[in-house]
Order: C-alpha cells, then sequence, then structure tokens
C-alpha cells in the first residue's frame, strides 16, 4: 500500500508521522472491498489509520478557512509548501514544448474567456482562499484551501467570494432568491479525507460555467456513473477514483491537457518501477498491446482479431475506439457559444433566457446563444500531444476561424496518434484594431460587469484593463475553435467501436488523412479501370453466347428445313 | 462415337472445386473489405477474407506439390502450335457449328489458349495477390523497413489490380465452360475427371 519504501522509512521521523498515515490512508481505500470476505465476522475496520474526528487540533471553533488550514498544517507540515508548487495554486505554466507561458492565469478560451477581473468569481476553483485581484499572497501558506480537495462533507467554495464558502447564511446567486447555509466549518474539518469524484468533479465537472458545459467528457454523471458510462469509475465496474488514474505524489497530480500523453507505446508500468511515464494513460495499466492475441500467436497471429486490434495501437489512440460518445451520461455539454447576443434584453429592457425542450438554457442575456450536445460522436484528429494557444496578444486573423488552441501532429509521426476530439465553436469579442481576442469584465458585481450591465464597452474596457491589454475600444465577434481531448467516459469493451465505424466510405474518420484507411479509401482509376474492364468481359461473353445461341438456332431451322 | 477419357484425377478436381470456392469468397469479402458494397459487415467480411485467404494459401502449396511430382506442371508449358486454329474457332468456327481444332489427350488435356491463359494466372495474378496480399496482412511488421515510397496504399492497389485480374479470369473462364460439345459438357468432366471426346 506504501508507494515505495524510502518513504514508509521517512515515517519514522515524528512529525511527518500523520501526513504519513494520511498517504497510507489515501492509498488504502480504494482496494478494500477485494479483500473483505476474508474476515467471517464482519468487525467494522476503518480504512483509514487515523479517524480526524478525534483529533483535538480539529476541535476548534473554526470561523474562516484559513484557520482551518493552519490546524491542517500543524500537523501536515509540507502539504502548503507542496500545493503551492503546483499548477492548482499557481494556475501558471510554461508549455515545455512551445515556451509559451500558459495557465488559467494567462490563458484565453472561448467558454468564459479569461478570470483576469472575474478572480473573485472564477477563483473559486482555485485551492487557496482570497485571490480576488492581482494583490493575491501566493507565499502565504494560510492561504491554501485544503478543504477544496480533502472535504467529504458539505463544504462549497461560493463563485464570488474569491475562494472562501459561505460563513454565514447569503443569497446566491445575488438577486435570485435563492440562499446558502453557512459552511459549518468545525464540522467539515473533522470529516476530511482522501479526495473522490466528486471532489475533483466540485471544480473540474463544472468548468466553463456549469455542470459539463466545457470538457464533454466530464461532467456530474461521473459522481456515481454506472460501468456502461465509464467503464473504471463505475460503481458496479472498477469504482476508481480521480486519483486512481491521476496517481498523485507530494500534491503533484499526474496528466494534463496542455502537454497530454498523445502516445505511450510501451508496456504496461509495474508496480513499484522508477519511470517518468504518465500513469494516467491507459497504457500505464493495460500496455501498448492490450488486446488478447487468441490461441494462434507468432507468424500466423495476424489471424486473430487481437493481433489485428494491437496493430492499430500504432496508429490509434485507445480513446478513438473506446469512447464511442462523449456527454453520455444525460448531462448535455456545450459545442457552441456565441458571446455576440449577449447583451440583448427583452422588451422591458430586462434580461432573459430561453431554454430547450428538456430545459435547458440555450439563450442567456448575460453569455448569449448555445448549442448544446449530449451522447456527441467525437471529431478525430492527429494529435502528437504538443498544443499551442492563442494567446490574448497573438494577432489573429477575423476573417477566418481562430483557433484558441491547436493539436499539432502528422501521419507516419511516431509519436502522432488519431484522437477524439470535442470540437467547440463559438463567436467571442475581438479588437477591430488591434486584431486581439479581448478579455471582458462579466461575472463580479459592479458598475462595469456585463453580467450586470449587459453592456459590452464598459465590459471590455474594464476587463482589458485589469488584464493589461491595449483596446481600442472598437470591437467585432469573431468565429473561434477549440479543442478538447476526449479522455474520459471509456465504455466497456463490448460497446467499444465496430471496424465498419471507420472502415467504410463514409465512416468517423473520413476526414482523416495521412493514412491508408481499407474500405475507406480506393484508388479511383484502378477501380473505373477494373470495374469497366470485369463490365465488358461480361458483355462480351454474353454476346457471345448468345451469339452461339442464335446460331445453332439457324443451323437447326436450316437442318429441318 | 463417344468416347470417354480421364484428364482430371481426384486431387485436381478437389484443388479446382475448394480453389473456385475460395476466390468466388475471396472476390466477394476482397471487394468488401475494399469498400464497394457493405454486405457482411467490414470485420467479418475482414476476417473471413483472411481465413480464405490461408487456406488458399495451404491448398497451393499442395497444388505445387503436385504438380511437380507427378510432371503435370508441364501441362502449362506454352504451345503455339494450333493457337491460331483454336483462336478462329472461338471467333467464328464456333458459330459455324464447327468442331474444336483441338484434340484433348491426358498428356496435353489443355489447348494452346489454355496452356497461356493458366500460365498467366500461375506466374502473373497468383503471384501478384499472394505476396500483395501477405504484404497487406503483414504491414504492421514492415512498415518501418519499407522506403518511403511504398506504404499501405501501394500495397492494397497493387492487391486490388491482382483482384480485378482474378474477376476478369473468372467471369471467361466459366464462360468459356460452357463451350464444350454441350454447354455442360467441361463441367461435368470437372466434376467427374472423364472428358467425352467427338
Amino acid at each position: 500500500m506504501i508507494k515505495n519504501p524510502s518513504r514508509a522509512g521517512g515515517c519514522l521521523a515524528r512529525h511527518a508521522l500523520l501526513a504519513c498515515l494520511l498517504l497510507v490512508a489515501l492509498n488504502a481505500t480504494a482496494q478494500t472491498p477485494a479483500t473483505s470476505d476474508a474476515a467471517p465476522a464482519r468487525t467494522e475496520v476503518k480504512e483509514s489509520t487515523a479517524e480526524h474526528g478525534k483529533f483535538s487540533q480539529l476541535k476548534k471553533p473554526f470561523k474562516t478557512g484559513e484557520e482551518v488550514t493552519e490546524a491542517c498544517l500543524s500537523c501536515h507540515t509540507e502539504a502548503a509548501k507542496q500545493v503551492m508548487a503546483t499548477r492548482h495554486w499557481t494556475w501558471d505554466y510554461v508549455n515545455p514544448s512551445t515556451g509559451q507561458r500558459l495557465g488559467k492565469k494567462t490563458m484565453l478560451n472561448s467558454f468564459c474567456i479569461a478570470d483576469r477581473s472575474n478572480e473573485a468569481f472564477c477563483n473559486a476553483c482555485h485551492v487557496g482562499y482570497g485571490w480576488k485581484d492581482d494583490r493575491f499572497d501566493f507565499s502565504s501558506e494560510r492561504n491554501v484551501d485544503c478543504l477544496a480537495c480533502h472535504n467529504t462533507g458539505q463544504y462549497a467554495k461560493i463563485p464570488g467570494l474569491a475562494g472562501h464558502p459561505a460563513y454565514q447564511r447569503m443569497e446566491y446567486p445575488p438577486g435570485s432568491g435563492k440562499f446558502v447555509e453557512a459552511v459549518d466549518l468545525p464540522k467539515v474539518a473533522r470529516l476530511v479525507g482522501k479526495t473522490s469524484r466528486a471532489t475533483c468533479g466540485a471544480c473540474h465537472f463544472y468548468g466553463g460555467g456549469g455542470d459539463g458545459v466545457k470538457h464533454g467528457d466530464l461532467d456530474s454523471s461521473l459522481k456515481q456513473p454506472d460501468r456502461k458510462l465509464d467503464v473504471h469509475m463505475g460503481v458496479d465496474g472498477g469504482n476508481f477514483t480521480c486519483a486512481t488514474c491521476h496517481k498523485t505524489e507530494s500534491h503533484r497530480i499526474a496528466g494534463s491537457r496542455i502537454a497530454p500523453t498523445a502516445s505511450d507505446p510501451h508496456r504496461a508500468i509495474l508496480r513499484g518501477e522508477k519511470t517518468d511515464r504518465n500513469p494516467a494513460s491507459c497504457q500505464a495499466c493495460h500496455g501498448d498491446q492490450p488486446h488478447k492475441p487468441g490461441p494462434s500467436a507468432g507468424l500466423l497471429g495476424s489471424l486473430t482479431l487481437g493481433d489485428r486490434l494491437n496493430t492499430h495501437t500504432r496508429t490509434l489512440a485507445c480513446q478513438t475506439c473506446h469512447i464511442p460518445a462523449f456527454a453520455r451520461g444525460g448531462v448535455p455539454t456545450k459545442m457552441f457559444w456565441d458571446w455576440s447576443t449577449a447583451g440583448t434584453l427583452d422588451a422591458d429592457g430586462k434580461p432573459f433566457q430561453k431554454k430547450d425542450e428538456h430545459g435547458h438554457v440555450i439563450f442567456d442575456s448575460k453569455k448569449g446563444d448555445f448549442r448544446l450536445g449530449e451522447n456527441v460522436e467525437p471529431d478525430y484528429v492527429w494529435f502528437d500531444g504538443r498544443v499551442d494557444y492563442t494567446l490574448k496578444s497573438d494577432r489573429i486573423d477575423p476573417a477566418r476561424i481562430v483557433r484558441i488552441n491547436t493539436f499539432h501532429g502528422d501521419a507516419g509521426e511516431p509519436d502522432a496518434r488519431i484522437w477524439p476530439v470535442k470540437r467547440f465553436r463559438g463567436k467571442q469579442p475581438y479588437d477591430l484594431e488591434h486584431l486581439t481576442l479581448l478579455v471582458p469584465h462579466t461575472a463580479t458585481p459592479d458598475d462595469t460587469a456585463l453580467w450586470f450591465n449587459y453592456d459590452w464597452d464598459r465590459a471590455l474596457a474594464a476587463g482589458t484593463a485589469a488584464a493589461g491589454q491595449p483596446f481600442s475600444g472598437r470591437f467585432g465577434f469573431v468565429e473561434t475553435e477549440m479543442l478538447w481531448p476526449i479522455t474520459h467516459m471509456v465504455a466497456p469493451g463490448e460497446q467499444a467501436l465496430g471496424c465498419a465505424e471507420c472502415h467504410s466510405r463514409d465512416g468517423r474518420l473520413k476526414a482523416v488523412s495521412g493514412v491508408y484507411l481499407p474500405g475507406r479509401d480506393h484508388h479511383l482509376l484502378l477501380d473505373r479501370a477494373g470495374f469497366g474492364l470485369a463490365g465488358l468481359a461480361l458483355l462480351g461473353v454474353l454476346g457471345h453466347g448468345t451469339l452461339r445461341i442464335f446460331t445453332r438456332r439457324q443451323r437447326k431451322e436450316h437442318g429441318n428445313g | 462415337m463417344a468416347e470417354r477419357i480421364y484428364l482430371f484425377k481426384r486431387f485436381e478436381r478437389f484443388w479446382h472445386w475448394s480453389q473456385a470456392a475460395l476466390v468466388l469468397a475471396l472476390l466477394v469479402t476482397g471487394f468488401e473489405v475494399h469498400g464497394s458494397y457493405s454486405l457482411l459487415g467490414f470485420g467479418q467480411a475482414a476476417s473471413i477474407h483472411t481465413t480464405a485467404a490461408w487456406l488458399l494459401v495451404g491448398l497451393w502449396i499442395f497444388a505445387i506439390f503436385w504438380h511437380f511430382t507427378t510432371g503435370e506442371w508441364r501441362q502449362y508449358i506454352p504451345s503455339f502450335d494450333q493457337l491460331g486454329a483454336v483462336i478462329r474457332h472461338y471467333s467464328y468456327g464456333i458459330f459455324l457449328g464447327r468442331p474444336h481444332p483441338y484434340r484433348v489427350v491426358p498428356e496435353r488435356k489443355h489447348n494452346p489458349l489454355q496452356r497461356l491463359a493458366y500460365l498467366g494466372l500461375k506466374l502473373a495474378i497468383n503471384p501478384l495477390i499472394w505476396a500483395s496480399g501477405i504484404a497487406y496482412l503483414f504491414y504492421a511488421q514492415w512498415r518501418d523497413l519499407a522506403p518511403a515510397w511504398l506504404g499501405l496504399q501501394e500495397v492494397a492497389i497493387a492487391h486490388t489490380l491482382g483482384a480485378f485480374m482474378m474477376l476478369v479470369f473468372l467471369i471467361a473462364h466459366v464462360y468459356l465452360t460452357t463451350t464444350g460439345h454441350t454447354p455442360l459438357a467441361h463441367i461435368k468432366a470437372m466434376i467427374t475427371g472423364y472428358e467425352e471426346t467427338h
């Protein structure tokens, strides 16, 4: 259960004991169901070796999140330093393949666009307390929010409170007439534990402004999925947590969509093996030849379906066949978002919403028009793991669809595979003179925010000022596109794509070039010549035969006459 | 009076008819894999195609062995003696009810046109299909060693070319079986082994 012996040795250091116990607990619980039949008399044994509810450090009348953090850090002395070294804290990242400065602090997307000037709202998903503008102290350990990921009770960070939960009962959203209760911090603090699908999902399922909006393969249906929706996370399947694959050491979480692992042509990683490989890839557990070869291996191996499928791993990501569609759990994902209609008010000058037949919002005066999708068949692109982004300083060509991100990779490259992606389109504001995408101020209540004033001019002036971006005052809306790799919602094997889904004239891969795909591709001239010649041969023999029958009859008549 | 000659031995007949069945199955499934139509589904078609191909390879190995041990391979040595007469027969003699100019004997059971056609089949069409087919099946194993101009597409084109040649051969061959002294005479001979001559 302990990941490596050196860490076990380190446990002897007295002040690290609790950190170590927590680590053991984090690792231990995932595997326990398999061993439960060993004990005939069911005695209740806790999965964790530490019962946080019994800790005197946590029996305090906590008033703020920071006070809870201080209590955590009194035992877990290194935890905050670890967290502060991760992107969950910095929201800052340098793309190793391009040198581009990325991370949520800097990047643009085509959903809520950017967090600058909206920090108090967006940064409800920051693992910290108090980030509401650029004066936030990234060096203060008490600003780290342990509960964001480690609570097992009722704890929620409220957008607008700069990463804090509600300390008093409050109306939320403001002016809605709905209320959220104050968080019971003393109770929540005693219910800390390992991360779960729900704790990670509290942010990662709701990116882009709501359930399932952004990724398409991550939404609240994965809190308690069945194995048909996700064979690994399914409660009747592997019942994995996120961290089962996104193996975490010292709070560094494996996996990244900015620098993903597009191919991993290696066998499975052995337990304890020293490796730089990403433990969150399919191959980390399954290896790169995962299909059973069948009875006849060796030279005749190409006879078996398993071998045939294994040769596909050279060309395809596992996800391409094993995730037949995304947004499969009943939660729609946004496929299109047109910001240009945001600010439109009804006849009385009031903001309004439009909903589709399922009750999903498809227009909102705050955000514009949406198109939603469920059970969406992905698009497919060659991808080698390198991504670069259009940043707010980059000049764009408004005559074309602006790619917010570009997936690199070409057919035949050793690292490139055909990957399933969500192709998200939309329209968002850009500067007509500077030809840059613009950061609007939207979400925190004041006299410039778009969602409270419905005035683009003021919203863009405030947003660009906060983002340090030049703004000419003249703006338009440009069509944009953003790709999202599809990697969750892996279906059980029996639901994987059949051959003809791609091996057909009009199949899923019809737009993917650079590879000869039997059943899709053919040499037009050869086909015409071949079938033409066969047709001529058929006509020839039919003519010959007809002439034989005809002349034989004539001879007979002649002979008889 | 009709005379019976034993032309096709038991193995030869077995070889011919099992090859016919396999070639038909390969053509039907092969053009589905090629994407020309949808009948069994790509996966099923590819699976049957591969299995039939290996069976045919096995059959060919036996047939080649049989031809060399029995000396029957000599039946395919080209001969231009009477070639013109045979071509003239199929061009117009047959319409006048004239008898076939070629006299069949067990040592020379194929007429000069047949000799050429079957030799072409065995030396050009079959090897093309065989070699390109094996290259197709084992593409994953040799792709890294291949020169830049040779990929799956080139292999597939060669294999498809072979398939079209086989298809044209099949059409002509099946038709020519009906040109005996009765339409079914040649087919009967290939079933019983005995050819009736006039």
